[in-house]
């Protein structure tokens, strides 16, 4: 019992401190140029990492942690690391096997941007609660139904999971294993049962917000606009990378 | 006297036929705390949502003070009575408890400060203040009982109305709503079949049963007579008995 979701870790950071909405838009811009530095030079993903590096220290998250999430990653990697042997081209021989040259450069640019980029979203949400970033979007001007889609699926994930887990839980304790495809019926019906639960929930979570004077528009956070100081501090970032990415380039 | 709620003949059909209520008469005074007791299924969660017009009434009125609930007032008659929900998950649907509190308010259009000193005031009274910022379903059941409590109170309403408010509470949780409860200086409404939480909090009863009021008159004597409750489906716990002694000092 946190009160958090499960990627935030509370701190008193700058990163912390940010509003949400100027971390969204740094990220994105910051990830936008790390896919367009040139793959072949290699300096300028040392010094994306080197920066990375700092920002995770500012904001105080373990080492350890941040490289367990960034185990997300492991599938591409996996496809990265077949480029070599099925991409065409020139071929060069590592320790014997005949590897394609430009497969290469692919499997670095794509382990090189995936893992600046997702250490960059792993910064924003463990710096970052789930609230916050709702609210950012919203400041953002993203569609408020898709703000409150998401705001009610974080608010709801738990509750439908729990019955969920009820209803197999009262299942299995009538004896029912799910063994074979003769049972699938049986489960696709508990779904069914779940999907009208959540259904009704839904018309009387309406009910609740109707008797609280909801007249279809989400009353606007507290959360004030964004000073100039903090959007500068922000964006120092992307701006930063942008101009590694050029210097590369030229 | 002016009433705080007045219902006349109330009738209400559900589209499928039930006749959920049939004729219900009721006036409740500014500041009193009544207990509307029925069986499951009597049309006592109907009741309450007339109360608000969530349902109108097809049959006979409501007021609110002077108020008629109707379709060209609703929005005045939402802020000035308050439901509480059976099910906390239902009514706490926002990402954390303060900004749950705060959706009431902030549909009224309040300046940003008056909503803060709102929310303040209606968790305090709750006594939720140090969990304001966490989200609603990391909180007990108890808790989140009473954070549904406070989002209708931040409305500032007139009337409370509370839809089984003891249920699926543990003892503790169920004396602390019930100090909460004891506390607040608003008319109260309260649903219920837990016959001692009646006792405890609303000095005076009704009973719903088959779409009508049945009884009505000071809890205690209600709840003394034991064929009257019978009747109506409803039976004091084991081991648990209301005094006639108790009935006629009137507590």
């Amino acid at each position: 019992m946190s009160g958090h979701h499960g990627l935030y870790r509370p701190g008193s950071s700058v990163l912390h401190r940010l509003p949400a909405q100027v971390k969204l838009v740094a990220a994105l811009l910051a990830v936008l140029a790390v896919v367009a530095a040139p793959r072949h030079q290699i300096w300028v993903f040392g010094c994306f990492a080197a920066v990375v590096g700092v920002l995770v220290a500012t904001a105080g998250i373990p080492p350890r942690l941040m490289a367990r999430r960034l185990l997300i990653e492991v599938p591409f990697l996996g496809f990265a690391l077949l480029l070599p042997f099925v991409a065409q081209g020139e071929r060069t021989e590592v320790l014997g096997l005949p590897l394609s040259i430009e497969g290469l450069w692919s499997a670095w640019e794509l382990i090189a941007t995936a893992t600046v980029g997702l250490s960059l979203s792993v910064l924003l949400a463990s710096t970052t609660s789930l609230p916050e970033i709702l609210n950012g979007l919203q400041r953002l001007r993203l569609p408020a139904l898709l703000v409150q889609i998401m705001s009610f699926m974080v608010r709801y994930t738990d509750v439908v999971a729990g019955e969920l887990r009820r209803m197999r839980i009262a299942r299995e304790s009538r004896g029912f294993e799910a063994r074979d495809i003769r049972q699938w019926p049986i489960v696709a019906r508990g779904a069914g049962t779940l999907f009208v639960r959540c259904f009704e929930r839904g018309e009387r979570v309406h009910l609740a917000m109707l008797a609280r004077g909801y007249e279809g528009r989400m009353p606007m956070g507290d959360a004030s606009g964004a000073p100039w100081s903090a959007w500068a501090t922000g964006l120092s970032l992307p701006v930063l990378f942008g101009l590694l990415a050029l210097t590369a380039r030229a | 006297m002016n009433h705080a709620v007045t219902i006349e003949g109330l009738g209400f059909r559900y589209p499928d036929g039930h006749r959920a209520l049939d004729g219900v008469d009721l006036r409740v005074h500014p500041g009193e705390r009544v207990a509307v007791l029925g069986p499951n299924g009597a049309g006592k969660t109907t009741l309450a949502l007339h109360l608000n017009g969530v349902l109108q009434a097809s049959e006979g009125s409501v007021q609110i003070g002077q108020t008629p609930v109707g379709r060209a007032n609703l929005k005045e008659i939402r802020r000035r009575v308050g439901i509480v929900f059976q099910d906390p998950d239902d009514q706490l649907f926002m990402p954390t408890v303060r900004d749950d509190v705060a959706f009431g308010p902030r549909n009224l259009g309040l300046d940003r400060d008056e909503v803060a000193a709102r929310v303040a005031a209606a968790l305090d009274k709750v006594r939720l203040s140090d969990v304001a910022d966490r989200a609603p379903h990391h909180l007990s059941f108890g808790q989140r009982r009473r954070a549904a409590v406070a989002t209708v109170l931040a409305m500032d309403p007139e009337v409370l109305v509370l839809d089984e408010p003891s249920s699926n509470l543990d003892p503790a949780a169920r004396r602390e709503l019930a100090e909460v409860l004891l506390e607040l200086d608003v008319t109260v409404l309260m649903i219920t079949h837990d016959l001692p939480y009646a006792l405890q909090l609303c000095p005076r009863s009704v009973i719903l049963a088959d779409g009508r009021i049945q009884a009505d008159g000071p809890t205690a004597e209600l709840l003394a007579d034991e064929p009257l409750l019978a009747r109506h489906r409803l039976e004091l716990p084991y081991g648990f008995a209301v005094s006639q002694t108790r009935a006629s000092s009137g507590s």
